[in-house]
Order: C-alpha cells, then sequence, then structure tokens
C-alpha cells in the first residue's frame, strides 16, 4: 500500500514527507511503548502510536520506520515535524482511535507483524 | 574513526541524538541497513538508559572495517544487581521515563539480543558502563 492510501485511509493530515508519499508499506504496528517498537525488525513499516513526542521519531529513525502516524487527535509539536522532516519520516496526524486507525489499515490490507 | 558524545541525565528532547549521528555516519560508510539498524537500535537504548537513569553521562564509537565499538559511561546511581537489571519486565523507571514510552524493563535484554558483545559493569552511587560491539562482516541471526 502507498503512503497516500494510507493518509486517505484515515482521513490523515500529511505533517512533512508529501514527497515521499509513493513508498510502498506491507505493515504496521500500533504501540504507545517505544520499547516494543525498538524489538521489531520488520522493514517497510507504519508506526501508528498516540505518543506524541520526539522520542516517538527518534524510535522511528532508529527503527527505519518510514512513517508514523499520530492517533487520537493528540497535538503533534514542532520539534517532531522537525526532526520528521530531517529523518526523512513522513508525520501524518489523525483524529480516529487507534483501535480505528489500526481496524481501517487492516481492513485495506495492511499486514500485522505478528 | 571514533567519536565522543556527552549526555545530560533528565535531557529526553536531546535522547537519541548521539545514535542519529552515529546512523548517519554508518549510512554514508555503506553499512548494511540491518547491521545499521541493529547498531543504532543497541545505541539508542543504551542512550535512553543514561538519559532515564543517570545524572550524566559519555559516549563513545570507535569504528574500523570489522566492527564498531560503543562505550557508555555514566555518572549516576549505578545498578545494584545487574542480574536483576538485566530481567525481561524489571525497570525502576520513573513515571516521566514511562510517559515518553520507555521503563518497560526491556531495553537491557533488547540490547543483548541485538549486540555481539555487550557487557555491564556497575558502581552503586558512581555509575555503570556498558560496551557493546557489532561485528559489521558478519550477519546475526
Amino acid at each position: 500500500m502507498k503512503l497516500k492510501e494510507v493518509a486517505r485511509i484515515i482521513e490523515g493530515n500529511v505533517l512533512c514527507g508529501e514527497d515521499k508519499l509513493d513508498q510502498e508499506v506491507e505493515f504496521a504496528f500500533s504501540s504507545d511503548l517505544m520499547s516494543d517498537v525498538l524489538t521489531i525488525q520488520t522493514d517497510g513499516m507504519v508506526l501508528i502510536t498516540g505518543l506524541a513526542n520526539v522520542q516517538a521519531i527518534r524510535t522511528a529513525e532508529m527503527s527505519d520506520i518510514q512513517c508514523v502516524v499520530v492517533v487520537r487527535n493528540k497535538t503533534v509539536t514542532p520539534e517532531m515535524v522537525a526532526l520528521a522532516e530531517e529523518s526523512g519520516i513522513v508525520l501524518v496526524e489523525c483524529k480516529s482511535s487507534m483501535f480505528k486507525t489500526s481496524g481501517l489499515l487492516f481492513q485495506n490490507g495492511l499486514k500485522p507483524i505478528f | 574513526m571514533q567519536f565522543e558524545y556527552s549526555v545530560e541525565g533528565g535531557d529526553f528532547t536531546h535522547a537519541g541524538y548521539a545514535s542519529s549521528q552515529v546512523k548517519k555516519v554508518l549510512k554514508q560508510l555503506n553499512v548494511d541497513p540491518k547491521l545499521i539498524k541493529r547498531v543504532v537500535v543497541c545505541l539508542y537504548e543504551a542512550e535512553v538508559n543514561v538519559v532515564a537513569h543517570a545524572y550524566s553521562g559519555k559516549i563513545f564509537t570507535d569504528i574500523s572495517t570489522d566492527r564498531i565499538y560503543m562505550k557508555l559511561e555514566d555518572k549516576g546511581p549505578g545498578i545494584p544487581d545487574i542480574q536483576q537489571a538485566m530481567q525481561m519486565g524489571y525497570s525502576t523507571a520513573s513515571p516521566e521515563v514511562r510517559e515518553m514510552g520507555f521503563g518497560a524493563g526491556m531495553g537491557l535484554p533488547n540490547i543483548q539480543n541485538n549486540a555481539d558483545e555487550f557487557n555491564i559493569s556497575s558502581v552503586v552511587n558512581e555509575g555503570t558502563v556498558v560496551e557493546i560491539v557489532v561485528y559489521l562482516n558478519q550477519l546475526k541471526n
């Protein structure tokens, strides 16, 4: 699935990385616990999280995650956007809960990691 | 190629800066992305530990053609029982650290999983030293 499809399906607002929306992803992982995210070996992944701080973006950077979706209508800080831009990560905010966001993407073909 | 970075305890805004810099260097050196990920996940976990638990720390990295060596030396409360600290799920992290998405007692075991060599030593009320080696010319299963 292309990242622009991800953003469209969840009615997300793309905050940075518009030039990377043609990138393909196959998997998604939903977590507010970055320690869990850091144990994942899979590439080509979207991180769905309610954790709106710079460490969510840092974790994505270290884990080669292409796209971070911040759910539950959390306020994304300018520092998060700046770091995502610098790291080449597509950052999307959306109003839905983590459950709904995950469900919509699963329904449309994104795969779970385990 | 050697680099040194300073880490401030409690400074979560900059936690991960050193790991990010090391990642950029390894990318420029065309290191296999899977190896880069193992190196920076180890370093980032260890860096977050310094920010979460210590007062201050130094990160020293030495990149050579066959391996990357990382040493994190901190001034802090130290770890009274390393065996216990290595147990999955054991954590002494503060609520603030947990709010940042860490402190689940998974960092040290995750470093051990990703590293080829991992050493940790600590003196209570002085600090902790973590040494990590990842070989660049072999893939871990």
